[in-house]
């Protein structure tokens, strides 16, 4: 199957079905009561068949820009409705969003204008379930109430952007030798801005450190962070580079932001993703 | 048009690039030496020996040095930050100040001993430890040490993104990517705490409205921009980069 294919089909539900349907899981997890499905979505459970993704993905330049493009899609159609839904404070949370949809608008068009300009078509847009099958309220449509919405949109804004940071890292190796890499970099460090502004605008520092999600991050967030605790740089163990706090755990993880594969990133997406 | 939008090559205005890269409103005294070009020891600094001046080295090599230079320069940077607080510093800007500070001594101090261990311990091919002189910034005055931050944690980013395309292993490849990502959050948080409530973590000024992209410099525009600080004493050259 070319890559083109795979993404199309990543869009429908032929993939999610492989082994458990999304429908599913969250079935299951309605019997739990929202605040523990809340708690339990699974990021990262999302049924993939990872042989089929990883041969169709890796050491493609066009895979690696067709993910991105999936991702881009997601944040800013998560951005557009974050600002229409009321829920958002005004002063520096809507001028953060603001400024940020504007990127990842920028990006859906650039990606887009790139692969065509390349001669591939581009993956076409999914239909996004931000509420992830109703585990979450972020645009307070289900009446959850203004102040839970607000704290969902922050929440699930830093798991987008850190999943952004570490997705687009991830595929750096897959654009070697592209002329994409250069312009997939500078994507890169601005959804690192983004991720730094988001986590300092929910009291957290703008770095990981460890591999913790942070707090008031529900516990299904965890897959985005999940590897970060990684202190081994380029075959050395930066802990041990010399004494002090620079090199203890916090600052030696804080110091280096750790990829995902290109299969993880999907199983992230695919949660917010609707079966067509 | 579109189909014009991706290229090799960031085509930035040479207007910008000095705008961004410059200490917007500081008098900064730059008495430094020029990286590539003459020496300048109107201020008696120590002159490299005969034939001493290092070059950073071509390839693969030749960007971790480089990246090694600009690590050693934010890594001073921030040490005397620390080791002298401004007056009445605020508990988050003391705390994002030290955690920077942890940051890029880790980033040095890898740098060496990750080039040390590529160049099998020929130690003639790494980048020497580096001397600088910050002349007249006034460590004691918060607008200056953070218009200072910004512009290095801004630079260093420019820099990674404009130097990716010029590695050729992988591993060192996504090595810059997980140094890169940390520098922009940097660069975030310190504008945030120059503006606070503003969109200048991701600013108009280094993000580029139409395509969303930050800035990606070649080592050559960011090591000129660096010795107009004047910051490095140390000389050296950067033949074998664009």
């Amino acid at each position: 199957m070319n890559i083109i294919n795979f993404l199309d089909d990543f869009t429908t539900s032929n993939l999610l079905e492989g082994k458990t349907s999304r429908r599913d899981i969250f079935g299951t997890l309605g019997n739990l009561g929202k605040k523990a499905a809340i708690a339990a979505v699974p990021f990262g459970l999302a049924t993939m068949p990872k042989k089929t993704f990883a041969q169709s993905m890796d050491a493609d330049p066009v895979g690696a820009l067709q993910l991105a493009l999936t991702l881009e899609y997601l944040e800013d159609e998560f951005y557009d409705l974050a600002l229409q839904s009321g829920v958002l404070p005004t002063g520096r949370p809507e001028t953060v969003y603001m400024q940020i949809s504007q990127h990842e608008q920028a990006h859906v068009d650039f990606l887009i204008a790139g692969l065509e300009g390349a001669g591939v078509t581009p993956v076409s847009k999914p239909t996004f379930d931000f509420t992830a099958g109703g585990a979450f309220d972020p645009f307070n449509e289900n009446g959850v109430g203004q102040e839970t919405a607000y704290a969902q949109l922050l929440a699930l804004a830093q798991a987008f952007e850190d999943t952004g940071v570490r997705a687009y890292k991830g595929q750096a190796g897959n654009l070697l030798g592209s002329p994409f890499l250069t312009a997939a970099l500078q994507i890169h460090s601005v959804e690192a801005r983004h991720a730094s502004e988001i986590r300092r605008l929910r009291g957290l520092k703008g770095w990981i450190t460890n591999n913790e999600r942070g707090a008031g991050m529900p516990e299904a967030t965890q897959a985005v962070y999940n590897g970060e605790e990684n202190v081994m740089q380029g075959g050395l163990d930066v802990t041990t580079l010399g004494s002090g706090d620079a090199f203890g755990m916090a600052a030696s993880t804080e110091a280096y932001d750790e990829p995902i594969s290109g299969d993880a990133a999907v199983s992230i997406a695919s949660l917010f993703i609707v079966e067509e | 048009m579109k189909k014009e939008i991706i290229k090799v090559h960031q085509p930035k205005p040479a207007k910008n690039r000095r705008q961004f890269l410059k200490l917007g409103g500081l008098a900064i005294a730059g008495t430094g030496l020029l990286m590539a070009c003459n020496n300048d020891d109107d201020q008696g600094s120590m002159m490299p020996p005969e034939g001493g001046v290092f070059d950073l080295g071509e390839g693969d090599l030749g960007v971790l040095n480089y990246a090694y230079a600009l690590e050693q320069l934010e890594a001073d940077f921030y040490t005397k930050v620390v080791n002298s607080f401004y007056a009445n510093i605020s508990d988050v800007e003391r705390q994002v100040l030290t955690d920077l500070y942890y940051h890029e001594v880790n980033h040095r101090d890898f740098f060496k001993t990750a080039i040390t261990a590529a160049v099998e311990g020929n130690v003639d091919l790494v980048l020497p430890t580096l001397e600088f002189d910050y002349g007249n910034l006034d460590f004691g005055n918060r607008d200056q040490v953070l218009a200072t931050a910004r512009t290095l944690e801004d630079t260093g980013v420019a820099a990674y993104n404009g130097a990716g395309r010029l590695i050729s292993n992988p591993d060192y490849l996504v090595l810059a990517g997980k140094i890169v990502s940390v520098e922009a959050r940097h660069a975030s948080a310190i504008r945030t705490l120059i503006n606070p409530g503003s969109a200048d973590f991701a600013g108009d000024d280094v993000v580029t409205v139409d395509t969303g992209l930050d800035l990606a410099l070649d080592p050559s525009d960011i090591l000129a921009a660096v010795a107009d600080t004047g910051f490095v004493k140390t000389e050296f050259t950067a033949n074998s980069l664009p």
